[in-house]
């Protein structure tokens, strides 16, 4: 059952600078229960991408095609009203740097309350408890100590599980989390995805993972989306990805991800750098570092084949 | 102890430097007076021998380590000379006109914290709109204004051109009466008096000596809340709380006010600088008997005992100001009050 | 230099504002050299009889009490007030920005002692200090070239001792002490000359503030004594007058002094935007 369906979405920028497309023709569909990777280089559009799902896009941004659809709700058409609902109640977000993606001078607990306040009608005192409950599921010691802590007094690690319970607060079916466990140790960050995993098999929930880290898509996704430079460009079941990618870009990605058994110098970095977003863009905007490239891939649009059932390429001339 | 008393006593501690340095420059002030202190003191008028009277009164024949030390014991009787003009002690004078000073200023305050929190809000949450414009106007005109010209330009505007305003004869116009005195404020004193006329007539005068000082303050206030918002506003923080879904108002107020409200807190002492200054001259526009326009009249007529007093006092507030910034903002913001 | 003429241009175009104020800026330099060459009545010379004239094609600006010609006085008044607010910037610029350096670069007891003193300074509200100073020291125009001078210190010090830390360690200072340069001559020619565009960012948002500091104090009666033209003791003389309707007494030495300040704030705006965009607020 399709929880989430992103239908061509095609987002700009207007800056001093001129227009940049940030995402073109974006499509993939996520189903109840099903954790999603979406991966890229720096500046491929994933984050953009998730601010547009959840309607927190920069005021700079502009729609400019395609559909957003939560359980058939377009969320681009939709009243703000509604969307307002959706947004920390069915749909949550959580961020990279999770210490200044909290209020620095609210107590932890009060932040989870604002949400429970807002979403789920409880009293005040029923919301302090239920705060307390949200800070012990994830994992929090002493928490009714710690709900009345700062975030200037948690550790890093211990501030992304604050912002876990923040978003899980009211049950969403769709967690985002966009890169979240960047700037964390690994020992953390391994409790942090275990701790994701968990509440969402708990409560069939949804997940999309945001990462530059094709090995932790890799453990934890049922599905990855490849994107570079604001196109989605594969989109694969995780085993099938690995063991047949069907674009040049996705070989080339997995060929950079260091693993056991290949020194750091057998790495084959991927050559070129993301194009220039601004002004004309060829249909294939990878087509200028790729190694198949040749007048197939200038004429006409960028074509989207399904070469599996569940496993879709953009790409003229898929391996 | 708590944590807040603690923070409290520490910026008190921090504070008495501050205090000692103003005692230390008020007496060099007035006592390294160039040429003859004693003559000073006694005034133009004084013949040799009045100045030598004045001379062994105010102990001006000793040594400056032992003038100071008498200085430093006066002080602390609260005594701080004699005015030439009033015959009055000083201390007398400046405690009969503080509450005019204070309330004026207070009023400006008030009026200037209640126009430009709102206007640099609306400047920073509507950027580029004509409240953004008007705000940047404000805040660079602010700056440039003398506050004497602002309230004659005021007083022209509304009291000879509009009719608005009383004549700016000071603190009541002269058909009123002055309500029994409790605090010394006439608008508070009037209500609790139930004198309705009076606390009119009170406002009526407050208003537009009020609406000059208040206007200098705007600018730097307004200026600030602007910067701040506009940082805060984007940042991770509040993005967070809109993807959580919160009501604008709860993420405008309780999120990003709060917040930016911090740096502007500090710069509350700058202004306050800037006010207990410019109160001198808008005091002297509109005839207001507070303390400054009392040491202006003492400053022309070489009166100089009410001038050090007068300096002592605007230095010690100012002090205490600070403080009660410094505390204000150790309260709002808990990584001051923590970091102990 | 065509980058530096180029990257001014922009500025210019983005903000005409700029270009206007610098227009005033050399107005206002004109009138304090040959004001009183321009100036069409004697400033001093006083007609009773023609006291309190609203403004008419003989005189421009009207004329005050004493029946002399507003418009003459103030022009002649910029001489004085650019003269005080000049002097006491470049004194308090001089010494400060001398001290900051002392402070940035030596540390330890130096920079103890002067932050002592700027904090003694800054304890009192500024205004009320440079009565007392003019108090102290006497009721003369250089007292209150020199009050001002004394209020305007700590700016210059705190920016230049931060400026100094700032570039401590930079390349050009190691540079300059592997040459084998002492103290002096590092300080002097090399980091000094550094640090000047943005302190003269400073020195010209506190030209206006320097005026408006020494009208005031003229306002209440100290330093300038009548007749000298001078605004604010101009603004002075006509306040009596703004109650019964002659506005043009005080209003045009008011305005004239308003427009000087605001002249020389936003020509500093402009500067920062030249010299610094990122200071912007």
């Amino acid at each position: 059952m399709t929880l989430l369906s992103v239908e061509t979405l095609s987002l700009s920028f207007r800056t001093r600078a001129g227009t940049v497309r940030a995402l073109e023709d974006v499509s993939f569909d996520l189903a109840k229960g099903e954790t999603l990777g979406i991966v890229g280089e720096s500046g491929s559009g994933k984050s953009v991408l998730s601010f547009a799902v959840m309607g927190i896009s920069d005021p700079a941004a502009r729609i400019t095609g395609g559909a957003v659809r939560f359980e058939g709700l377009d969320l681009l058409t939709a009243p703000p009203r509604d969307l307002d609902a959706l947004r920390g109640a069915e749909m949550a977000m959580i961020f990279q740097n999770p210490r200044v993606a909290l209020n620095p001078i609210r107590p932890v607990g009060k932040q989870i309350e604002d949400v429970l306040l807002r979403h789920a009608g409880l009293t005040r005192a029923e919301a302090r408890v239920r705060a307390v409950e949200m800070l012990a599921k994830v994992r929090i010691p002493d928490p009714e100590r710690r709900a009345k802590a700062y975030p200037f007094e948690m550790s890093g690690g211990m501030c992304q599980r604050v912002m876990i319970a923040l978003a899980l607060a009211c049950a969403p079916k769709l967690l985002i989390a966009d890169e979240p466990t960047t700037g964390l140790d690994v020992t953390t960050q391994a409790a942090i995805m275990d701790l994701v995993g968990d509440l969402a098999r708990e409560s069939r929930m949804a997940v999309i993972l945001i990462t530059h880290d094709l090995g932790l898509a890799a453990e934890r996704c049922d599905r990855i989306a490849v994107m570079h430079a604001g196109h989605v460009v594969e989109v694969a079941p995780t085993a099938e990805l690995f063991a047949a990618p069907r674009h040049p870009y996705t070989r080339r990605l997995i060929a950079t991800t260091p693993r056991p058994g290949v020194t750091l110098a057998e790495l084959e970095p991927i050559p070129g750098a993301l194009p220039d977003l601004r002004g004309e863009l060829p249909p294939c905007r990878y087509a200028a570092r790729c190694e198949r490239s040749d007048t197939a891939c200038g004429a006409g649009p960028l074509p989207r084949l399904t070469v599996r059932p569940g496993h879709l390429v953009a790409c003229a001339r898929p391996l | 102890m708590p944590r807040t008393l603690r923070l409290i006593l520490r910026r008190l501690l921090s504070a008495l430097p501050s205090v000692a340095a103003v005692v230390v420059v008020t007496f060099v002030l007035t006592r390294a007076l160039p040429g003859d202190p004693a003559a000073y003191f006694a005034g133009p008028a004084a013949t040799p021998q009045a100045v030598e009277e004045v001379r062994k009164r105010l102990g001006l024949d000793r040594t400056l380590p032992e003038q100071f030390l008498a200085y430093l014991g006066e002080l602390a009787r609260g005594e701080m000379g004699t005015s030439l003009t009033t015959g009055q002690p000083v201390r007398e004078d400046i405690l009969a006109r503080l509450p005019a000073s204070l309330e004026l200023t207070l009023a400006a305050l008030l009026l200037a914290v209640a126009v430009a929190i709102p206007l640099g809000v609306a400047a920073a949450t509507r950027p580029g709109s004509w409240i953004d414009h008007m705000a940047r106007v404000v805040s660079t005109a602010g700056v440039s204004l003398p506050v004497f010209f602002t309230g004659l330009l005021l007083v022209y505007v509304f009291y000879y051109l509009l009719g608005w305003a009383p004549a700016p004869m000071g603190r009541l116009d002269l058909f009123a009466s002055t309500p029994p005195t409790v605090t010394g404020f006439l608008l508070i004193d009037s209500l609790l008096a139930g004198e309705g006329a009076t606390f009119r007539a009170a406002a009526a005068q407050l208003v537009l000596p009020a609406l000059t000082l208040g206007l200098f303050s705007v600018a730097p206030l307004a200026r600030m809340t602007r910067a701040s918002m506009l940082g805060v506003l984007s940042s991770d923080f509040v993005r967070t709380a809109r993807a959580s879904g919160l009501s604008r108002s709860t993420v405008l107020v309780t999120y990003a006010l709060r917040n930016a409200l911090l740096p502007v807190v500090t710069t509350l002492g700058m202004v306050f600088s800037f006010l207990l200054g410019a109160n001198v001259l808008v005091e002297k526009v509109f005839s207001w008997p507070g303390i400054g326009s009392y040491a202006i009249e003492a400053l022309v007529a070489s009166d100089y005992a009410p001038v050090q007093g007068f300096i002592l006092t605007m230095a010690v507030m100012y002090v205490g100001l600070n403080l009660l910034v410094d505390v204000l903002y150790g309260i709002i913001d808990p990584r001051v009050r923590i970091e102990a | 230099m065509t980058a530096t003429l180029r990257h001014i241009r922009y500025v210019l175009a983005e903000n005409p504002v700029t270009g206007v104020a610098f227009g005033g800026f050399l107005l206002i330099l004109l009138l304090a050299l040959f004001g009183p060459l321009l100036a069409p009545y004697d400033p001093l010379a006083s007609d009773t009889a023609a006291a309190l004239q609203p403004p008419s094609w003989a005189h421009w600006f009207g004329t005050d009490h004493l029946g002399r010609d507003i418009l003459s006085r103030v022009m002649v008044a910029t001489r004085l007030d650019v003269q005080i607010s000049l002097s006491a910037v470049a004194l308090s610029f001089a010494c400060g920005s001398v001290a900051g350096v002392c402070a940035g670069w030596f540390g330890g007891p130096v920079e103890r002692i002067l932050s002592r003193l700027v904090d003694t300074i800054m304890a009192f509200p500024l205004f009320v200090l440079a009565m007392g100073v003019v108090a102290a020291l006497g009721n003369t125009v250089g007292n209150i070239v020199v009050a001002t001078a004394i209020i305007n210190f700590p700016f210059y010090v705190r920016m230049a001792r931060a400026e100094t830390n700032a570039r401590r360690e930079a390349g050009f200072i190691e540079a300059a002490r592997l040459g084998g340069n002492g103290d002096a001559r590092i300080l002097g020619f090399h980091l000094f000359p550094n640090i000047l565009p943005p302190m003269m960012v400073q020195v010209s948002l506190n030209m206006g503030y320097a005026i408006l500091n020494a009208a005031g104090l003229s306002f209440i009666g100290l330093g300038v004594r009548p007749p000298t033209p001078e605004w604010g003791i101009m603004v002075a003389e006509g306040a009596s007058y703004i109650v019964s309707g002659e506005w043009w007494v005080a209003l045009f030495p008011g305005t004239v002094l308003m427009l000087a300040v605001f002249c020389f704030n936003l020509l500093g705006d402009g500067l920062r935007d030249i010299i610094d965009p990122r200071r912007r607020t």
